[in-house]
């Protein structure tokens, strides 16, 4: 809270600086008899940005930083006895002293756990106190700078325009930054999950059995019993993927073919939003959807025929995520199909072709690159799909391609390991950020070759 | 290889002859689109059917009326009307009382059966109607309770009275309470009061979505004031500002890239990145906001390119003709007249961002919490999670408590995308 009010009362000041400045501003244009170079309120924007940029920024340097400071200084305070001890965790001896700052007191802490939390607590007053002393001192200081620079001949428009040129560049960046943060926050986990587990392991094993270890097994140096092949979990991913290409390539395809080709306006403007309705259905519903009506209909459906349906079976899963992708293909194709020159079509009417050939032999071979791409897009979307595989896929990982069986996959393995309680640096932890590396890669290379396919046809016609 | 010579009239034989071949083909082709079409408006159809027949009466439930004495040195013993003192007062001992000299229960096991009937949330909710009206003290009023979720699944039919006792949810002593109930007219179907005002709770019956709303609306809010300031300046840059370039052209990638990145991903990001290396609290919305932020950025991105490249540049020349900066032909004219255009995109980046699950299981908002966030920095969850972890449950009346969540998340989402249309055709401009 102490937080927020320091932001308000800078945000108030910076506004004060700007009607000092269009005062002065104005003042100066009735002297100087409206030769000034900028308009006046240029030179209120100046003023206000001089002195709320520079104490924003102290103020998140600050309010990031003490954290980080702070967990490095109490270091030197948690006791020799404590930090030798066999089973010490920095970590863990940081959570337990947050929360006891925090006042999430469980039973009795130790001694020098509530006395940490004092001296954190003096350390957050006292820095609450420099930042907050800090922040309100650049505040005025550089807005009071800015008030001074307002003269006849200051080009404060330039300087102003100057400033929010490079506040829009910068957040362009954030998209590159977005980038690094996500490749960084997997590739370093994942580098150490292959410090413990080798690599060929990982990609070529088939058995997938993770557990979280004792610390003591892992202090012995015995081999624990969890294995770690991924295989089963892609394969898995593919089956489930393929049985929902299944579904959508040619319900999506013809959809496409018929909206772009033989349906009248009329239908055109009535069935193309609904098809996209099936892509704003949140996927959380589709897997509700999967795990509690088809998934129960296939069993029995199934037990009907004599077969042994899972209930959690592949097929279930599959089936809903194909009906997830279909406007992902319809539409892309559709798109790609409107884009074949009408000429093309005419030449080939002109031969006395009917529609379908036109469609089959003209349109389609010059629409494949891009309906190619969609469905690449379609399968790295269905790879990367989460929710669906969570509530409606099994979590053992078998390596099968019978789509009755429960198969498992890459995401909902994640998510499994990754939602609730975690073990710090077990490798079943670290598996998770190693499985989602592989899944960047495959879905950014399905990405790029997509897109390259688009890109390397897109002007053969124009 | 010699080329064989058709002469024109055998040529427009053999077309006559295969025309209807021909014909009978484009017709199956034609066909082959309407089954496609057909086949995806029955699944997109039997899926809201499902959802909805299921739903709606997640939206009902049962209650039994009975007859309260308000007796104020039982209830508030310290009579101040202070959370204290009602949570010390006897409440569901007075409702129990009010039941058993209904059904009359003999014996231990059977009192304990019975106090079982009515919801646990009969002391809050006695507490609640007095706290609103003290005039109730002293007056015998009829007041409606939720009956228990195994009774109200029995109610509706899910539990057969004709299964074994011992297979079956619910004992045989209480279906005998549940027909006197009845015979007495006490009970009665009506619109749920818990769906829409209760928080996450373990006893279906009482379990609503009030939580997970407040925490979607705040977790949207921090979402909306960073994807939309920072998509538009971006799309703003990109469009107007930059030169073609290296640099623009390695952002450009990466706004797809970070496109096609599986949701689940932004997740991990947020995890390693905000709340290990930051060090921020887990399961607040603004962790949340944060990464949904990040994650509809390419939408809104993408989206507001189109609009601000839509605008003629007429428009700009015009502007610069009489002197205006690229600044200000930037935000006097291009922006303006781009704005419905970015916002439609923000609003269906909105939409996805309210409908995504994936990644904020990750930076824990699965945590079971009661309270209704205040702030942002409050732990609290989503409506999607919720429907997620209601979906987890075993009792049977969580199903149709889910339907009902997954009915008003939908309803959310069809009234963002209609605005969304709206917006579209009503401001957008053709040049």
């Amino acid at each position: 809270m102490f937080n927020f009010y320091l932001l308000v009362v800078i945000l108030l000041i910076s506004f004060l600086f700007f009607f000092i400045g269009l005062k002065e501003a104005k003042k100066l244009r009735l002297v100087y008899k409206n030769n000034l170079h900028s308009l006046p309120h240029y030179y209120g924007f100046y003023a206000l940005l001089a002195s709320l940029l520079p104490s924003l920024g102290i103020y998140f340097l600050m309010t990031i930083g003490d954290d980080f400071l702070f967990s490095h200084m109490i270091k030197s305070y948690i006791p020799d006895e404590v930090t030798n001890a066999k089973d010490y965790n920095f970590l863990i001896a940081l959570a337990q002293i947050n929360n006891s700052v925090e006042g999430l007191i469980f039973g009795t802490p130790p001694q020098w756990v509530t006395d940490a939390a004092e001296l954190w607590k003096s350390w957050v007053q006292t820095s609450n106190i420099i930042v907050a002393s800090l922040c309100l001192l650049t505040s005025i200081a550089s807005g009071y700078y800015g008030f001074l620079k307002i003269n006849q001949n200051f080009r404060s428009r330039n300087a102003v325009e100057k400033i929010i040129m490079t506040l829009l560049a910068a957040s362009s960046v954030i998209a590159i930054f977005t980038t690094i943060a996500i490749i960084f926050s997997v590739v370093f986990e994942s580098v150490r999950f292959f410090a413990l587990i080798p690599i060929d392991e990982f990609l070529f094993g088939t058995v997938w059995n993770p557990q979280f270890e004792g610390a003591e097994r892992a202090g012995s140096g015995q081999q624990g019993l969890s294995q770690y092949g991924s295989i089963p979990l892609f394969a898995g991913t593919f089956l489930i993927s393929f049985i929902a290409l299944c579904v959508s390539v040619p319900v999506g395809l013809f959809s496409a073919i018929y909206l772009s080709e033989y349906a009248s306006s009329k239908e055109r403007a009535l069935f193309k939003p609904l098809l996209e309705i099936l892509a704003g259905v949140p996927t959380v519903v589709y897997g509700f959807f999967a795990a509690l009506t088809v998934a129960p209909f296939l069993r029995t459906t199934g037990s009907m025929l004599g077969l042994d349906v899972a209930s959690e079976s592949a097929l279930a899963a599959g089936l809903v995520m194909g009906i997830m992708i279909i406007p992902f293909i319809s539409s892309l194709s559709d798109d790609v199909i409107n884009a074949v020159p009408q000429s093309l079509r005419d030449a080939g009417y002109g031969l006395g072709s009917t529609k379908n050939e036109t469609v089959l032999k003209i349109v389609l071979p010059a629409a494949l690159p891009g309906v190619v791409a969609s469905i690449i897009l379609a399968v790295s979307r269905a790879v990367g799909e989460t929710m669906i595989v969570v509530m409606a896929a099994g979590l053992a990982a078998n390596l099968t391609a019978n789509p009755l069986e429960a198969v498992t996959t890459v995401t909902s393995q994640i998510v499994t390991i990754l939602v609730g309680d975690q073990e710090f640096e077990s490798a079943k932890t670290l598996s998770a950020f190693a499985l989602a590396l592989t899944l960047i890669i495959i879905t950014l290379c399905m990405n790029f070759y997509a897109l390259h396919i688009v890109k390397k046809y897109r002007e053969q016609y124009e | 290889m010699s080329k064989k010579f058709i002469n024109p009239l055998e040529a427009t034989e053999l077309v006559k002859n295969s025309i209807k071949k021909r014909r009978a083909k484009d017709n199956r082709l034609r066909l082959y689109g309407r089954i496609a079409i057909g086949m995806a408006t029955c699944f997109l159809l039997f899926l809201f059917f499902s959802i909805f027949t299921k739903g709606y009466p997640g939206f009902f439930q049962y209650y039994v009326t009975l007859d309260i004495k308000f007796d104020r040195e039982r209830i508030d013993p310290k009579g101040d009307l202070s959370d204290t003192s009602l949570y010390e007062g006897e409440a569901s001992n007075i409702v129990n009382e009010s039941l058993f000299s209904i059904i009359n229960p003999q014996g231990r096991k059977a009192k304990k059966e019975a106090r079982k009937i009515v919801s646990s949330g009969k002391d809050l909710r006695i507490a609640k109607l007095v706290k609103n009206d003290p005039s109730l003290f002293g007056t015998v009023t009829k007041v409606k309770f939720a009956l228990d979720d195994d009774i109200d699944s029995f109610l509706r039919g899910y539990i057969n009275r004709d299964t074994p006792e011992s297979e079956r949810r619910i004992s045989d002593n209480v279906i005998a309470f549940v027909d006197k109930l009845s015979q007495e007219n006490r009970i009665s179907y009506e619109f749920s009061d818990y769906i829409l005002k209760g928080s996450a709770s373990g006893n279906p019956e009482m379990a609503g979505i009030k939580g997970a709303f407040f925490g979607s609306i705040l977790t949207l809010s921090v979402c909306l004031l960073i994807a939309f300031p920072l998509g538009v300046a971006t799309a703003v840059y990109l469009e107007e500002i930059a030169k073609k370039n290296k640099i623009t052209e390695i952002i450009e990638v990466n706004i797809n890239n970070l496109a096609a990145v599986p949701s689940v991903v932004f997740g991990i990001m947020g995890l390693a990145i905000f709340i290990s290396i930051f060090g921020m609290p887990r399961s607040i919305p603004l962790v949340g906001g944060m990464v949904l932020a990040l994650m509809t950025l390419p939408t809104i991105i993408i989206s507001s390119r189109a609009a601000i490249r839509a605008v003629p540049p007429s428009v700009r020349d015009a502007a610069y003709g009489i002197g205006a900066s690229k600044l200000q032909v930037i935000f006097h004219h291009v922006i303006p007249l781009a704005m419905p255009g970015m916002l439609t995109g923000t609003i269906i980046g909105m939409a996805q961002a309210l409908g995504e699950t994936a990644p904020l299981l990750m930076i824990g908002m699965v945590a079971f919490i009661v309270d209704v966030p205040n702030s942002v920095m409050d732990p609290g969850t989503v409506l999607p999670v919720q429907i997620f972890m209601w979906a987890d449950f075993a009792e049977r009346m969580f199903i149709q408590k889910t339907s009902a969540a997954i009915i008003i998340l939908l309803g959310f989402l069809i009234t963002m995308n209609a605005f969304a249309i709206y917006l579209r055709k009503k401001l957008e401009r053709r040049w």
